[in-house]
């Protein structure tokens, strides 16, 4: 394919810690076959040559949390064919959301001696609260094979293979015995989106949520599973305002938690 | 002379780092008045929102300040919540800690050689344009960052974010077996590691020397990577030598607990980044400061690779403070730790428990160890019950601003001395500069604006 008859990639980057995008340069066994079936038109992590748009496709990674981001979103939105948003801060506000629930003026003063200087947003907000999103892709980090999916979904013209049921299938897939069952431990994994391949169970420890709320979640008798294994209010409170705080089905929970 | 009177320039955006940056020069007739290195990520206040958290959630939470080096933020957080609470993870548990950082290192340091910094140094826009020409050193760079993957995978559940690292040591341990295919995979790294050094020693160096205090962390015997104190090499304009001086000069050294009284963070407006000064002075941290500090701990073939590569060698206190240079000297980095991880492997033998108890108590811990980057050094206060009421994290690309600039300064200086530039000229000169110290500034864009203004009669 000559390089005006490839799609033109995009990559932006918003708030966040650069995780998300480092995943497509993980991709060390694709990455030069993706470079051949795509433009790379604008990804500054990786490159300094710039190609002007419309994009094809843009990944956006990272949270809306300055007034300038705001306007930056739209005129993105506007050059893009498609618009996908790769991890928990584009998807969900990211870690840096928790500033939603504090007053941010109080936080800017822990950190800088003169707070007058930063200008910064109240809130974090997923870049859906902003423009319309063609695809979110969960994670904190987003998982490597399943970004390898969306792009090539993309390149077929077809919807991306990535599936919205919960960790507890992925844990079941693997074979990992499930950590609650057999030891208490507590798990986020019946309320979690799958993609991560349940990682932590694996590894003996309770799933904590990266990858935000799945597609169906039963919180009213996952609570008290919870609770019997252990974890007060503030520990589940803690655990939902994590890396997917803004994820509406997290923030209510933990809202109604705090409430009782 | 193209400038005349006053000018301003707005040039391109800086790509292959990890931040969004913006700088501004003004030139008062042929003299560089003053170079600034702004940072202007949007703040995300980790330390703020880690108050009311449990001791137990800063490494999962604090690795989320950086996808480059995940890590780096892990243990660091883990060393200085455990000191708070009167634990010390030694033995094969520290061992293992020490194998993890080898991956992260292997991984993000080929990330800057490779894919970032090369390509200034063979006039391409990135790896992927790279490729077209030289696409066996490209594929050795990406088979090598697998290697270092693969360690954080198997030992930390995945590359970014490791889900195994916990407080006292991790949830679970690998067995002998489960290393066993990782040794081989290193075994062909390290001859990938040795070429790339050979590869990034042909490059073309400008001359260049450094005139900072250098800081990294020591450990006598070892490569300090996880561990160790901090100590100071000061700048040679210190002892009357000339700056680029390859002599090492007397260090000094203060406990990790001192850091807070030694280097000290201020507010500039043009920048969400704090400032930091070393007992009042410019210091950098990073593979200069560690190789000038650590190099005659290195293993025997990587301190081959550096002599072979014209580092000098350190063991006669040879130095290197030439920033371009910095990718030699993180290339040999590179092979240490992938002979290190091999060390580490052929000497493990599974612990008793996965982790030990890291029990609360109130108190003020600290922690440092050296993210590939430099220094990275964290500070938690605790309640009795483990909760955090205060929280201090100090980055090594925050540490490092204050000599990046004085890089620029002088080599804008430099090059105005030397002729008439352009404004690609000067541009390109710059990025170059900033991306010599692998500057990881992880957060929003990635934005270049060069501001020059010209001022004075002599333009």
């Amino acid at each position: 394919m000559t390089a005006s008859s490839r799609p033109k990639l995009a990559v932006w980057k918003f708030a966040s810690c650069d995780g998300c995008q480092l995943t497509l340069l993980d991709c060390e066994d694709e990455l030069l076959g993706i470079a051949d079936k795509v433009e790379i038109s604008h990804f500054l992590e990786a490159s300094s040559a710039t190609g002007p748009g419309p994009y094809d496709l843009s990944l956006v990674e990272g949270s809306v949390t300055t007034p300038q981001d705001v306007d930056r979103i739209q005129h993105i939105r506007a050059v893009s064919r498609r618009l996908v948003t790769i991890g928990a801060c584009a998807t969900a506000g990211g870690v840096q959301a928790l500033r939603n629930y504090a007053d941010v003026a109080e936080f800017q003063a822990v950190v800088y001696a003169r707070p007058d200087y930063i200008e910064t947003l109240a809130t974090s907000t997923p870049i859906s609260a902003h423009v319309p999103v063609d695809f979110e892709l969960r994670g904190c980090p987003i998982d490597r094979g399943q970004l390898v999916e969306v792009i090539t979904a993309h390149l077929a013209g077809r919807k991306p293979d990535v599936p919205a049921h919960s960790v507890c299938f992925e844990c079941k897939q693997r074979g990992t015995v499930c950590v609650t069952v057999a030891h208490g431990t507590p798990c986020l994994g019946p309320v979690t989106h799958a993609g991560c391949g349940a990682l932590c169970p694996a590894y003996g420890r309770g799933c904590y949520g990266c990858f935000g709320p799945s597609d169906s979640t039963n919180f009213p008798s996952f609570i008290p599973l919870l609770r019997r294994d252990g974890m007060d209010t503030l520990d589940i409170v803690r655990v939902l305002r994590t890396f997917n705080t803004a994820a509406p089905e997290f923030d209510a929970v933990s809202r109604e938690e705090l409430d009782q | 002379m193209t400038h005349r009177g006053s000018r301003v320039l707005h040039v391109g955006s800086l790509a292959r780092v990890e931040g969004e940056t913006a700088l501004y020069l003004r030139m008062d007739g042929d003299r560089v008045a003053e170079a600034r290195l702004a940072i202007y990520e949007p703040p995300r206040f980790f330390e703020a929102f880690l108050r009311g958290r449990s001791h137990t959630e800063p490494p999962d939470i604090t690795s989320r300040v950086c996808g480059i080096c995940p890590v780096a933020y892990q243990l660091s957080a883990c060393r200085a919540v455990e000191d708070a609470c009167g634990v010390v993870v030694d033995g094969q548990l520290g061992a293992l800690r020490r194998l993890l950082y080898c991956g992260e290192w292997i991984e993000s340091q080929t990330l800057h050689i490779h894919l970032l910094h090369a390509p200034d140094f063979l006039g391409c826009d990135s790896a992927i344009d790279l490729a077209r020409t030289r696409r066996a050193d490209v594929e050795r760079g990406l088979r090598l960052k697998q290697a270092g993957n693969a360690i954080m995978e198997l030992l930390g559940g995945r590359a970014i974010h490791p889900i195994n690292v916990r407080l006292g040591g991790f949830h679970r341990v690998p067995t002998t077996a489960e290393l066993r295919p990782l040794a081989e995979r290193l075994r062909r790294a390290r001859d990938d590691a040795q070429e790339t050094v050979r590869w990034v020693a042909e490059f073309e160096f400008p001359d260049a020397g450094c005139d900072n205090d250098l800081l990294a962390l020591a450990e006598p015997g070892s490569y300090a990577i996880e561990s160790g104190t901090p100590t100071v090499m000061p700048a040679p304009s210190t002892a009357g030598l000339p700056p680029g001086s390859a002599r090492s000069l007397p260090t000094r050294t203060f406990g990790v607990r001192e850091f807070g009284g030694h280097v000290v963070e201020s507010q500039v407006p043009h920048s969400t980044a704090l400032h930091s000064l070393l007992d009042g002075r410019r210091h950098l941290t990073g593979s200069l400061a560690r190789y000038a500090i650590s190099g005659r701990w290195l293993s025997p073939i990587a301190l081959q690779a550096a002599q072979d590569a014209g580092l000098g060698d350190p063991r006669q206190g040879t130095v290197c403070r030439n920033p371009f240079r910095s990718i030699v000297v993180r290339a040999v980095e590179v092979l240490h730790a992938v002979d290190e991880a091999l060390r580490i492997i052929e000497a493990y033998e599974p612990p008793p428990r996965p982790y030990l108890e890291v029990p609360a108590r109130a108190g003020t811990g600290h922690g440092a160890t050296e993210a590939p980057r430099g220094l990275l050094y964290h500070r938690y206060t605790l309640d009795a019950d483990g909760t955090i009421t205060d929280a201090g994290l100090v980055p090594p690309t925050a540490q490092n601003q204050g000599a990046i600039e004085e890089d620029l300064r002088r080599l804008v200086q430099q090059r105005l001395a030397d002729g008439d530039p352009t404004d690609a000229e000067l541009t390109t000169l710059c990025e170059r500069a900033i991306r010599n110290h692998d500057p990881c500034i992880s957060c929003s864009a990635h934005f270049l604006d060069l501001t020059v203004e010209w001022t004075g009669n002599g333009w």
